[in-house]
């Protein structure tokens, strides 16, 4: 490398570091050293999700029946299917089986509120939550295993069995979420707010 | 002190003969616990180490990968069906070990593979996004230790109970993750979003809806609690953190969010995690009231007469620990204790209290104010205000433990009926 060739690699390099210095000197002095950059309108991490990936996935069901899937189910195939597929537990009479705690009988008409186990009949305020939680959840060895049809069939069952719906109702999409449960009356949204009052 | 762990020990090296021990001829003399603790914990072996009469003079074990308790104590969680409590009472201080966190789960706890998982956000969304775990580990990261504490957690009825059996199903962790605000950023979220549905991917696909204005305050998505992987019991690899709000909000094994224009009414909203007031059932409760309670001297431990410092937790999900009172006269006058400080918003604040005991029988007890002006409730008072057929969740009463002459503590069971 000759005399010239180092010169001229060197002048910017100099140039470059005068320039550091007083960028670094500037900065400093106007803020502390820490994080100054702003965030990003967007990190750009993840990516887009395909509608059939959030199908897989969209199972909820909401009180104004958005997300009850296409099917039907009766009374009586609920009849049937309870028997097969939730007896072992909440038995055939709706009276859990030893060794298992389950929160009330499934199957009682029970519309006291001050009764002490909690019912469909007397403390499940929306029918929608009866569909969505059987299709999620149970049965307890199997969950998710029900077909759509099966749920409205088991619900149609509940449904009647706790006297909320007659014996010949179809259920689906269009009808169900408008079944009006009995306990709804009795729920009202949190009303504390901290402060001196116990509530 | 005679802390729970230390009394166990006790009882397990009593098993040995100390001419056994002292003789050094067995490295390691190996217990079957269960048989000694039936029904306090799983089958594990207790590993006794050679106990010599002066530890100067032997060269101990070397450094390891992975470390371990003393063999002197046995902290362990309590287990049943659904659930296991942390043993609150030989805690020192707030952050629980993560082996030690309370555990409820609906349907057991499944195994995730975090290279496989991913978290969908959707419903009132612009872009609809899916987000692996690595992502989500890019974005900006924050630590924040508070509580989570199940609604559902009180428990009385007998003298023999434990801050353990009272109310085990609290802890608190310095938990790691992004704020939720900032994925919501990410996606865009539609002015017509009012809540939005959490739900895990355990067998029982647990969803909670939460209102939207828990996400543009303090929601985090964590991946790590005290420093290190989250535990699978409590979400691996990924959970909801909602600072203040019922435990069972914060949803494990998160995989999905979705946005919606009102609450979607799941079953552990509407049949669960709801309470009789007066003649109406009590939905959405959100924040816990303000809480605290007397973790040492509590049963089953014994104290002596002359100075005691009186120890023990206080915690609100409405903000600050304002202030905790104890009184040693069964609640007939009340003194300040002190605060262990940083008081954390949202956390358990250790107090303490210097109680000079002259041996007679009386009760203590504890009561916090947070810094809304809430002042912890008695058991009575809660009646008062929703009606004797008090549920199980979001019961916060002062808890009152009798001490006995002859120095023995009991829990004091209330009635209200």
């Amino acid at each position: 490398m000759n005399k010239k060739t180092v010169l001229i690699l060197a002048c910017p390099l100099v140039l470059l570091l005068m320039s550091l210095k007083t960028a670094f000197i500037s900065s400093s002095e106007e803020k502390p050293l820490t994080d100054s950059l702003k965030r990003p309108a967007k990190f750009g991490f993840g990516r887009r999700a395909t509608a059939q990936e959030i199908a897989a996935w969209d199972i909820d069901v909401r009180p104004d029946g958005k997300g009850l899937p296409v099917g039907q189910g009766d009374v009586k195939k609920g009849r049937l299917l309870y028997a097969q597929k939730c007896a072992m537990c909440h038995g055939v009479d709706g009276t859990e089986k030893p060794g298992i705690k389950l929160p009330g009988s499934a199957l009682v008409s029970d519309t006291l509120a001050t009764s002490k186990s909690k019912t469909i009949g007397n403390y499940w305020p929306y029918a929608t939550t009866l569909f969505d939680y059987m299709r999620r959840a149970m049965p307890y060895n199997m969950p998710g295993s029900l077909s759509n049809d099966e749920v409205y069939s088991i619900t149609a069952y509940l449904l009647n069995a706790n006297k909320i719906i007659k014996a010949d109702m179809v259920l689906d999409a269009k009808n169900l979420y408008k079944v009006v449960m009995p306990a709804k009356k009795l729920f009202i949204m949190d009303d504390r707010k901290g402060g001196p009052e116990i509530k | 002190m005679e802390k729970g762990g230390n009394k166990n020990q006790r009882k397990a090296t009593g098993k040995i003969s100390r001419r056994t021990l002292l003789g050094g001829v067995i490295a390691a003399a190996v217990l079957p616990v269960q048989s000694l603790f039936a029904g306090e914990m799983q089958a594990e072996t207790l590993v006794l180490p050679e106990i010599t009469d002066d530890p100067t003079k032997t060269i101990g074990p070397g450094p390891s990968p992975l470390g371990k308790r003393s063999t002197f104590e046995q902290p362990v969680r309590k287990p049943s069906d659904i659930s296991s409590r942390t043993p609150l009472q030989d805690m020192h201080s707030t952050i629980t070990p993560a082996d030690l966190h309370f555990e409820r789960h609906h349907a057991g706890i499944p195994t995730i593979d975090p290279a496989k998982h991913e978290l969908l956000i959707h419903g009132l969304v612009n872009n609809p996004m899916k987000f692996s775990v690595a992502d989500i580990k890019r974005f900006p990261s924050v630590n924040r230790t508070c509580f989570i504490e199940c609604a559902g957690n009180f428990r009385t009825g007998k003298a023999e109970m434990t801050p353990q059996d009272i109310l085990g199903l609290t802890s608190q962790s310095e938990w790691t993750g992004v704020m939720l605000s900032i994925l919501f950023n990410e996606v865009g979220i539609s002015d017509k979003a009012k809540w939005f549905l959490a739900e895990g991917s355990d067998a029982a696909v647990m969803t909670r809806t939460i209102p939207i204005a828990k996400a543009w305050d303090d929601a985090m998505i964590v991946y790590a609690q005290n420093g290190e992987a989250i535990r699978p019991e409590q979400g691996y690899p990924i959970r909801l953190l909602l600072p203040g709000f019922e435990g069972n909000m914060n949803i494990k094994w998160l995989r999905r969010i979705e946005l919606s224009e009102e609450p979607y009414m799941t079953r552990e909203e509407t049949s669960k995690y709801t309470y009789p007031v007066k003649d109406k059932i009590r939905m959405f409760s959100f924040e816990l009231d303000a809480r605290s309670i007397i973790t040492y001297p509590s049963y089953p431990q014994k104290v002596n007469k002359g100075w005691i410092e009186i120890r023990g937790i206080a915690w609100s999900g409405r903000g600050k620990v304002e202030k905790v009172e104890v009184s040693t006269d069964a609640g007939k006058t009340w003194q300040l204790a002190n605060l262990q400080e940083p008081v954390l918003s949202k956390a358990h604040t250790y107090f303490r209290f210097l109680w000079n005991w002259k041996g007679e029988a009386t009760a203590i007890l504890s009561r916090v104010t947070d810094e809304t002006g809430y002042l912890q409730p008695t058991l009575a008072q809660l009646a008062e205000a929703r009606g004797v057929n008090l549920g199980g969740y979001h019961m916060n009463p002062i808890t009152a433990w009798q001490i006995k002459n002859d120095g023995t503590v009991l829990f004091k069971p209330e009635t209200i009926k």
